[in-house]
């Protein structure tokens, strides 16, 4: 599905090397988890595979079902079925949460050669997916993500995603501020959205995430560079021990 | 005083080229006062501390600069489908054949034109008068002249709560068009109105609104001027309150080679809200677009609130100017005074001018004005990218986003969709 190879990233701005060489593979149906310390690149990565400004590919690949991915604008890697869940989802005075929601499907489909959802179709769907994830009518009225609780705006983006149908779904950081019951509303939302088609890469500080969407690979980021891969019981090791161990490891 | 010599010769050969109209009938008086004012202040001048940042010259000339109409064929009429009273001006005439009978319970309706009918008429009371009252501190040259010499206009007394709004179109066909309108708005006790007003209404205009709101009375007035890319607009409102009473104007501007829309409120009765906006966007890609607002609050009764609400968006040179004053007078006490001016521009050659006035002579108010420049949020840019959306419609959003605080000003929520529908539509056309 994604496959990212040595690829290194700087700030556009500055001289300063983010990614150093990052080599990945998610295959369909797969959920992987990145974790790492802070400034480890983690971050980076999920902008840099969604095509946000500010960051220039310095070296590698990242290609999405063997597409080319770096080239292309948000929107076109958007239509490709890229999804970024975003740590900080940002709020927009004045568009409604279902405006923008019909906008993006709508624009999706078109970039697609789909025809367009008409309105009941988009409604019925829309109703369904967010009773799931216990977004109230009211909450898809509001503009959006304002005046959202924490748990609101992260819930929101699994509504966008359950929407949307990405092929690849990348969640940045989509656990931090969310108590327990949010988590778990969340993480029931993206399991709900696992199937053989669709691959995840989850980033996370903690493990504690990875408890609810349970991971088939771990990988560990540290200074631009994925430093160790296993399964689950890699996050089990660093809740229990930290980073300090694994970074002395590969030191 | 004696004119200095630009403005005595401007005004000279202004006023040699205009005359009153014949049958003034009950106006005559007020427009003879009205020339006697605009005499004794002249014409602005690029030098009058109110004129600084926008140009009057092509308000001053004799002759107009043409204005190419737009053809609007493709779009439908706004507020086609609610029941409104339609009052036609097409280049600032009346249209009768497409304009709605001047009926509608709990108001009586006339026309200026008519005024050569009768010597007595209730807006003899009003007719200039707010726009003489609105001459201080500041003048408002412009204003006088269309006192003096308007065409027509429509005059409304309204003493009950009207539900069916009032809505004037103004309809642009001829390219050398030139008109003066001066419409009379007067809420009785307790008396509702929503006026409504749409469409450029001739290459160069000049239009007045003066609203004298009573006691308890409220006006919703909700103006959109068009996307004409040439013409050249001098509009002022002069609204004056009672007690208790409610001012709600909006106005939506898309492009124009020159706006300047003055807006003078007075508060005399207390616990009145008043609330002026306007959202305006431009782009001066093939003409120019420069848009002026230009706002005096008057404070002079307890506890009352005015907002004003001004966003501009602009593109590709054009320039968007704001000048709002909140003046509380001493005995103003509790006032609530709140001013904010925002642009949103697209690019580096577009330019927006500000400037934020508070006079306050109470001791016990709380007023606050801010002004900000900013360029589009790139964080929420590629938020809606990030999800499919196209990076022009995505501007489009955010700059829809960007004025939803304006349109809030309508009470009308229908309207405002409706309004917002528009604005989207038209936005939609500028991208790429």
């Amino acid at each position: 599905m994604l496959e990212i190879k040595n690829l290194h990233v700087k700030l556009e701005e500055e001289d300063k090397q983010i990614l150093k060489g990052v080599d990945l593979t998610v295959e369909a149906g797969k959920v992987h988890a990145i974790m790492g310390p802070n400034g480890s690149g983690k971050s980076t990565l999920s902008y840099v595979l969604s095509g946000r400004g500010g960051y220039e590919v310095t070296d590698g690949t990242a290609t999405l079902e063997g597409e080319d991915i770096l080239e292309m604008d948000p929107e076109e890697r958007a239509a490709a079925g890229m999804f970024l869940a975003f740590q900080y989802p940002v709020e927009i005075p004045g568009v409604g949460n279902m405006t923008f929601l019909r906008t993006a499907m709508n624009a999706q489909r078109k970039a697609r050669g789909q025809d367009e959802i008409n309105a009941a179709d988009f409604l019925k769907l829309v109703r369904a997916k967010a009773k799931e994830l216990q977004i109230d009518a009211d909450m898809l009225k509001r503009p959006v993500n304002v005046g959202f609780s924490g748990g609101e705006k992260k819930r929101n983006e699994i509504l966008q995603m359950a929407m949307l149908e990405p092929k690849m779904c990348i969640l940045d950081e989509t656990d931090s501020g969310l108590d327990v019951d949010a988590m778990k509303l969340v993480a029931q939302g993206v399991n709900a959205l696992r199937d053989e088609n669709r691959a995840f890469l989850v980033i996370t500080h903690y493990q504690r995430l990875l408890d609810h969407i349970e991971p088939d690979v771990v990988h560990i980021m540290s200074d631009g560079r994925i430093i160790k891969t296993g399964g689950p019981e890699l996050a089990l090791e660093v809740e229990r021990n930290g980073y300090a161990d694994l970074l002395a490891e590969t030191a | 005083m004696a004119l200095a010599k630009p403005k005595q010769d401007a005004t000279d050969a202004r006023l040699a080229d205009l005359s009153l109209p014949t049958d003034t009938g009950w106006s005559l008086g007020a427009r003879q006062e009205a020339v006697g004012r605009l005499k004794q202040m002249g014409l602005p001048q690029p030098r009058d501390e109110y004129w600084r940042f926008t140009s009057p010259r092509d308000f001053n000339a004799v002759a107009p600069v043409a204005a190419a109409p737009m053809d609007v064929s493709d779009e439908t009429p706004l507020y086609a489908d609610r029941d409104t009273l339609k009052i036609v001006f097409v280049d600032g005439v009346f249209n009768a054949d497409a304009s709605d009978a001047l009926a509608l319970e709990g108001v009586e309706i006339a026309r200026l034109a008519d005024a050569g009918q009768a010597d007595i008429h209730w807006a003899r009371e009003l007719y200039g008068h707010l726009e003489a009252r609105g001459q201080n501190p500041v003048e408002r040259p412009l204003t006088a002249l269309n006192t003096a010499f308007a065409s027509d206009g429509v005059l409304l007394r309204v003493t009950g709560r009207v539900s069916r709004p009032v809505q004037i179109v103004y309809d642009h066909r001829d390219a050398g068009s030139d008109a003066i309108l001066h419409h009379v708005v007067q809420l009785t006790e307790g008396a509702e109105l929503t006026l409504l007003e749409s469409g450029p209404v001739a290459a160069r205009f000049n239009t007045v609104l003066e609203a004298d709101i009573a006691d308890g009375a409220t006006l919703h007035h909700v103006r959109t001027q068009g996307r004409n890319h040439d013409r050249r607009a001098a509009t002022a409102s002069f609204a004056r309150l009672g007690a208790n009473a409610t001012f709600k104007s909006f106005t939506l501007t898309a492009n124009g080679a020159l706006t300047r829309n003055e807006h003078v409120v007075e508060f005399l009765g207390d616990d009145s809200v008043a609330h002026v906006a306007g959202a305006a966007i431009g782009d001066a890609k093939t003409d120019p677009m420069h848009h002026d607002d230009t706002v005096f609050v008057t404070h002079d009764a307890l506890r009352c609130e005015s907002r004003q609400v001004f966003k501009k968006v602009l593109k590709n040179g054009a320039v968007g100017v704001f000048q709002g004053k909140i003046l509380v007078k001493k005995d103003a006490q509790k006032t609530d005074g709140y001013q904010i001016s925002q642009s949103l521009l697209l690019d580096d050659d577009s330019q927006f001018l500000a400037k934020p006035e508070l006079e306050i002579y109470a001791d016990d108010v709380v007023c606050s004005h801010g002004s900000t420049t900013g360029a589009i949020d790139e964080d929420a840019l590629f938020y809606l990218r990030s999800r499919g959306v196209p990076k022009a419609r995505a501007e489009d959003l955010l700059v829809l986003s960007f004025l939803a605080e304006t349109l809030e000003e309508i009470d009308d929520k229908d309207i405002a969709s409706e309004i917002a529908e528009r604005l989207d539509a038209w936005l939609a056309r500028h991208a790429g």
